[in-house]
């Protein structure tokens, strides 16, 4: 073997390393410049923030890693948190647990619209969740009144402001969450149905998978998450703010399942590398911001890396 | 595939014979315009002389034409296979750059923000012809540079820049002819020449060929890069001057508007009867399309007491009832 085949060979090594665990590799970086360059990076309080911040971003987008992986897309996530947050006050009076209750069933609800749309309509998925990112949030604000309400229960304060042996709450739903959803998707059948479908739908139909269920449900398991989410935010803020709450997070969601190295082509999904895009695309924003460069600086950052990262990435979604 | 095989011609579609196929691509594309028919007529009876005036349908135009124009680029776009997300942020760059370069004068206040976009829609086109990324990633990552471009720009929000006023720029923006405000005229131009373009070019054909089936395309010999470029630049060049005429109009540059506004497009151009798959569509689908979101929004409008709250749960349901229309008829006929 000749010294320049050795080093084509290294060299596709290295991009072989760079394909499979880049997010990791950013990451790593990301923390060493900060631990060198960045005042106050390495304490506690920092990264218990960082964690809690990216929480509702990590769960959404762990849902819509799954949908993502039927080669579908669910852009209605930001409207379903929003109708979360507006029924929580609503249905406060019954106590901060049939609130919750009722707005993560808001969630499915909203779920099984989309996935009833995609899976017996036929209605392709950017379609029909745009048409319920347009509504939901329109629906929320009705029921809230377009006003932002503050929330004085005991419980649902604790959810979005209290630890477990130092871990906030909010962080621990997200590795819930994420184990939950990894094993379905590496150990169950529920998960193989779902790829097989992302892989090639007709294939999986003709092959007697029931795809529609499983597209139903993969769509309400998204909604469903993206109702926790809402209800998280909404606990930690103290207040239900339908307007904003969750607002573009489908942008910020489906950013991670790439950055992540899940394909949009679908047939493939990565959970652990969704939250590492999650925590990617929240330590850049962390990091400009600790060095005082304006949000705007962050937002065209965060596009190259989005470009660089796929287009690293882009062997492996093609083999 | 049956997209491929489907005429490509406004007119191709034709009687003659009446396969199913091409019943279900004639209901699929007529069924903006008939909708829109129905939709206004009613709007007359109901609300009479308030709806059915001069006056409330210039109104109704001049705010359909920054929408046709993007939606124009957006049709091209889809109809190759792909898909443009950054036309809402890239509204906003065009009209702050325009506010912005309106201090040297008229001329380069239109040419800064269109050589922009140009660029961006370059980046775009070469990304997704050349490197092969995905467009909705691509695209989605010139929303946020886009965005974040136009804050930059604007001392991140705090500083508006205003255009001086009585100058060809504003005119540009606000003067009318023959009644109709001359973005209307730019838009309507802007569509012909896109129905030229799209229909009776090598270009278009290539377009339609390359969304059908890209291998196919480029085994045929096409210059697929080539052409997804074009498609890109063309899309955001159209944005620019949708984004440049709406500066004129306000006679600022605002970099917090058209957020949301690629949805709406990509919402007028699928209405309009334009497959998200590619390889097959219309741009006078997507012209009823456009007409459709404006009218129904106006007539939300005249509904006094409805507040604004119900405007987005009626466009969204009204969205999903439409598509839900289009796809059962499709699906019967093809029975």
């Amino acid at each position: 073997m000749t010294v320049q085949a050795i080093g084509h060979r290294e060299r596709a090594d290295v991009l072989k390393l760079l394909e499979a665990a880049g997010v990791y590799l950013a990451i790593v970086l990301l923390m060493l410049f900060n631990l060198a360059f960045t005042p106050h990076f390495a304490t506690v309080t920092n990264l218990r923030l960082q964690l809690v911040q990216v929480a509702p971003v990590a769960i959404v987008a762990v849902g819509m890693a799954l949908v993502i992986a039927t080669e579908g897309i669910d852009l209605s996530v930001g409207s379903t948190m929003a109708l979360a947050a507006a029924l929580i006050p609503l249905y406060i009076g019954y106590g901060a647990g049939p609130a919750i209750v009722i707005g993560l069933l808001a969630g499915v609800a909203v779920g099984l619209v989309n996935g009833g749309l995609v899976a017996f309509a036929g209605i392709q998925p950017i379609i029909a969740t745009l048409g319920l990112l347009v509504a939901g949030r329109g629906v929320a604000l009705v029921f809230a009144n377009g006003r932002l309400v503050e929330l004085f229960d005991p419980t649902l304060g604790a959810l979005g402001n209290s630890a477990v042996l130092g871990v906030p709450i909010s962080v621990l739903v997200v590795f819930g969450v994420a184990v939950v959803a990894g094993i379905a998707m590496r150990r169950a059948a529920f998960g193989r149905r779902v790829l097989a479908i992302g892989g090639n739908r007709a294939a999986a139909a003709l092959a007697g998978l029931p795809v529609k269920r499983t597209l139903l449900t993969v769509y309400a398991v998204s909604g469903c998450l993206a109702a926790v989410a809402g209800v998280l935010s909404t606990a930690r803020q103290g207040a239900s703010d339908p307007s904003f709450v969750g607002l573009l997070i489908e942008l910020s969601a489906i950013t991670a399942v790439v950055v992540g190295g899940t394909p949009l082509s679908g047939g493939r999904v990565r959970i652990v590398g969704t939250l590492m895009g999650a925590l990617l695309m929240q330590l850049i924003t962390a990091t400009l911001i600790q060095h005082n460069l304006p949000d705007s600086t962050a937002r065209m950052v965060q596009a190259v890396i989005i470009v660089v990262a796929v287009y690293v990435q882009r062997g492996r979604s093609r083999a | 595939m049956t997209t491929v095989a489907n005429p490509p011609t406004e007119s191709g579609h034709g009687a003659r014979r009446l396969s199913p196929d091409s019943l279900a691509f004639w209901i699929r594309r007529a069924s903006a315009p008939v909708v829109l028919a129905i939709v206004l007529l009613a709007g007359s009876v109901v609300f009479g002389g308030r709806f059915a005036s001069a006056l409330n349908f210039g109104n109704i135009a001049l705010d359909s034409s920054y929408l046709l124009l993007i939606a124009t680029g957006m049709t091209l776009v889809i109809v190759s296979g792909g898909i443009d997300l950054s036309v809402g942020s890239l509204l906003a760059l065009s009209g702050v750059l325009t506010a912005y370069a309106s201090r040297w004068g008229s001329l380069p206040a239109v040419l800064v923000p269109l050589g922009v976009c140009a660029l961006f829609g370059l980046a775009n086109g070469l990304l997704i012809g050349r490197a092969r990324i995905a467009p909705f990633i691509v695209t989605l990552a010139s929303l946020l540079f886009a965005r974040g471009l136009a804050f930059a720009v604007s001392n991140e929000g705090n500083h508006v820049y205003i255009i001086p006023a009585k100058t060809v720029l504003t005119r540009l923006g606000q003067a009318r002819l023959l009644g109709l405000a001359t973005p209307v005229w730019f838009a309507l131009a802007v569509f012909a020449i896109g129905l030229v373009l799209l229909n009776r070019s090598r270009f278009g054909q290539a377009v339609f060929a390359i969304g059908g089936s890209e291998e196919a395309a480029e085994l045929m010999g096409l210059p697929v890069a080539r052409v997804k470029i074009l498609v890109y630049v063309l899309s955001s060049v159209l944005t620019g001057c949708a984004g440049v005429l709406v500066a004129a109009q306000t006679q600022s540059g605002l970099p917090t508007i058209g957020e949301g506004r690629e949805l709406e497009a990509i919402a007028a151009v699928v209405i309009g009867g334009t497959l998200l798959s590619g390889g097959t569509g219309s741009l006078s689908g997507t012209l009823a399309g456009v007409l459709l979101l404006k009218v129904i929004q106006n007539l939300i409008n005249q509904v006094g007491t409805l507040n604004a709250y119900y405007q987005q749960v009626v466009s969204g349901t009204f969205l999903i009832v439409v598509v839900l229309i289009q796809s059962r008829l499709a699906r019967r006929r093809l029975r």
